[in-house]
């Protein structure tokens, strides 16, 4: 310990020595652990964003249908298991929130034009904690119950179908028997959604009222349950599986939207690389600052050794300069970090590239997303890449012979 | 007597260009314990080379080196470390301060290193500042002080922690002679009142003068030694 507090006292001091290059690698370091954080909070915002939004599109966390329904998504496929059945094992399991749900592929007319769709036909009431619809802030209004008439369209459809609330359109699907099932339903609301994409996909019936449209009575294509954290699923899938058999397929968001799932994974890689791949740039200052202190202290690290000191120990006290350095630029770098994101906590306005980024999947704002998880991984990786590209330097020092260093004209 | 140096048939060769520069040729000394000696040689007579090779920081091409009865010429870099640490005080010609680091400091760093306790160290480096004329100044550092008050701290880390042997490698080279003469009062003071073995590599008249016993080698070998209390 008391070694430990002359190389430190050592290593402080040099670090001082020429302060006007200990301030420009810190102020390198520094803005690499800003970018590296900032930037990933940007990008886990927005993958965050693209994420839930797709969750709330429709997966859920887990999802609940016919054996048969993931490869023919259509009403031949309804669940093998009634609402009142539902209720009873699902009503008291605890979930954040449940819905059964009928869902089938259809096409919507207006008097100008049709476009094909997805019609859900739902329960207001309990889908209300699942969807991505604000019912609050939808033009007209949201469906009232499962037996309303009207139909919720997205804005984007609406324009597109150049009709508008209190016009009337006509959906068509298929019934069981493969014939025409249709009905015309009055425009009662348009909807908003984060993404173009999402406002033209899906319409809302009563889902009652979808039900006799396709002449299902009682029947519905799927349950979606969602939990806690759309990372961690495995409890509310665990708990669905235990309540169903064979019967039914039961299957978590990642496995439903393979997409989303996989952007997941690919995120977290992204944030390593990036994280890495910054560090690289910063190691070359941090090791040209530590090859030139060890140049400059040549004679100083020959004295040293002459005095008694071991080569461990001038290991030892470059390598303690060096986290010093590395351990002052992430402290300002997490800081400028915070500051810096927090004041854009309430969202970032990207709807200048809005349009680019629908492509894709993302939302016109941005919410930076700061998770301690990442913070903490930039801050290891610099540590521990900087301890490894300081080794070659501080080795270096500690090879020198006491006599040849001594020796050196300096 | 005690023998604190014991140098047998010590070659030490070096290459320069295409020359071979024999630096030690099969020199054998022993230095008693409390001894003061200077050892004299034109530049490149194999002095500093000897001192090296007493201080564990050179290891000649053969022969055997003892200090304090122990064969040293034959341990790891990390037992001579240890060796240099516990048993050897070193003064250099020049750049013998760390620029990071006070006077006191400079003085207690042998101390720190060997793992003193701060408060007995810090009295101890006090106390020898004040004895080689530095009261005052144990806070300044080294680029604040003047060659010679350098070369006092130096003296004073070397002395500090009593080793048992002082080399010093011209360490008047780059003082005045008022300044050199006061070193070298300092050295035989310490080395009278202390007891510890001096061994000072010098071709400064002034420091032989001082010398109990000087040796003179030309060419790595010994062509002289006067045991000058005698004379």
């Amino acid at each position: 310990m008391r070694l430990f507090m002359v190389l430190f006292q050592l290593a402080w001091r040099n670090l001082w020595r020429n302060h006007r290059r200990t301030i420009v690698m810190l102020s390198a370091i520094s803005v690499g652990v800003w970018a590296m954080i900032f930037m990933t909070a940007l990008t886990r915002g927005m993958v965050d964003q693209m994420i839930v939004d797709g969750i709330k599109a429709l997966p859920g966390h887990v999802q609940m249908h016919h054996p048969n329904y993931p490869d023919d998504p259509s009403i031949n496929n309804p669940l093998p298991i009634s609402d009142d059945e539902l209720e009873e094992r699902f009503g008291d399991a605890g979930f954040l929130a449940w819905a059964s749900r009928v869902k089938v592929p259809a096409v919507i007319t207006s008097e100008r034009d049709s476009r094909g769709i997805t019609l859900l036909g739902i329960d207001p009431a309990a889908e209300r904690d699942l969807t991505f619809v604000n019912y609050e802030q939808v033009d007209g209004r949201f469906l009232a119950d499962e037996n309303d008439n009207g139909i919720v369209i997205g804005r984007k459809l609406a324009a597109s179908l150049e009709t508008q609330i209190g016009k009337r359109v006509v959906v068509m699907s298929q019934d069981p028997d493969n014939d025409i099932a249709d009905r015309g339903f009055r425009v009662v609301g348009l909807y908003e959604a984060s993404t173009g994409a999402v406002e033209e996909a899906y319409a809302f019936v009563g889902k009652r009222t979808a039900q006799k449209m396709l002449r299902i009575e009682g029947g519905t294509s799927e349950v979606v349950f969602v939990g806690d954290d759309y990372r961690d699923v495995d409890s509310v899938y665990e708990s669905v599986v235990a309540a169903v058999d064979k019967t039914v397929v039961v299957n978590r968001w990642y496995d439903v939207d393979t997409y989303l799932g996989t952007m997941m994974n690919v995120m977290d890689g992204f944030v390593l690389v990036w994280v890495v791949v910054i560090f690289l740039a910063l190691s070359f200052g941090l090791v040209n600052t530590l090859v030139m202190a060890v140049f400059e202290r040549v004679r100083e690290i020959g004295l040293m050794l002459a005095l008694g000191m071991k080569p461990a120990s001038i290991l030892g006290q470059i390598i303690i300069e060096s986290m010093l350095l590395l351990a002052l630029g992430l402290a300002i770098g997490d800081a400028l970090a915070f500051a810096s994101i927090v004041p854009l906590s309430g969202g970032i306005d990207i709807s200048f590239v809005g349009e680019g980024m629908e492509m894709f999947g993302a939302a016109s704002v941005l919410y930076p997303k700061l998770y301690m998880n990442d913070i903490v991984l930039a801050n290891v990786v610099v540590l521990v890449l900087g301890f490894l590209a300081s080794l070659s330097p501080a080795w270096r020092a500690s090879r020198y012979e006491p006599v040849e260093a001594l020796a050196k004209v300096g | 007597m005690m023998t604190a140096v014991c140098c047998v048939d010590l070659c030490k060769t070096y290459r320069q260009g295409d020359q071979d520069i024999k630096a030690l040729d099969h020199l054998s000394i022993e230095v008693a314990r409390g001894g003061f000696v200077c050892l004299s040689a034109p530049s490149g007579g194999g002095k500093t080379t000897l001192l090296n090779a007493i201080g564990g920081l050179d290891i000649p091409d053969s022969g055997e080196v003892y200090v304090n009865e122990q064969r040293i010429d034959n341990l790891s870099k990390g037992d001579l470390a240890d060796l240099r640490l516990r048993q050897i005080g070193f003064v250099f010609q020049a750049y013998n301060l760390i620029p990071v680091l006070t006077a006191a400091e400079n003085v207690e760093f042998v101390m720190q290193v060997q793992g003193v306790a701060a408060g007995e160290r810090n009295e101890k480096a006090r106390a020898i500042l004040k004895e080689v004329g530095l009261e005052g100044l144990e806070s300044r550092r080294p680029a604040q002080m003047s060659g010679g008050q350098q070369q006092r701290v130096a003296v004073a880390r070397a002395v500090a922690s009593r080793p048992a042997l002082i080399l010093a490698d011209e360490p008047t080279a780059n003082l005045d002679s008022k300044t050199s003469e006061g070193l070298m009062e300092l050295f035989l003071e310490l080395n009278e009142r202390h007891g510890s073995t001096f061994i000072i590599a010098s071709h400064d008249q002034r420091v032989m003068s001082y010398a109990k016993r000087l040796i003179r080698m030309l060419d790595g070998q010994i062509v002289e030694d006067i045991d000058q209390r005698a004379a």
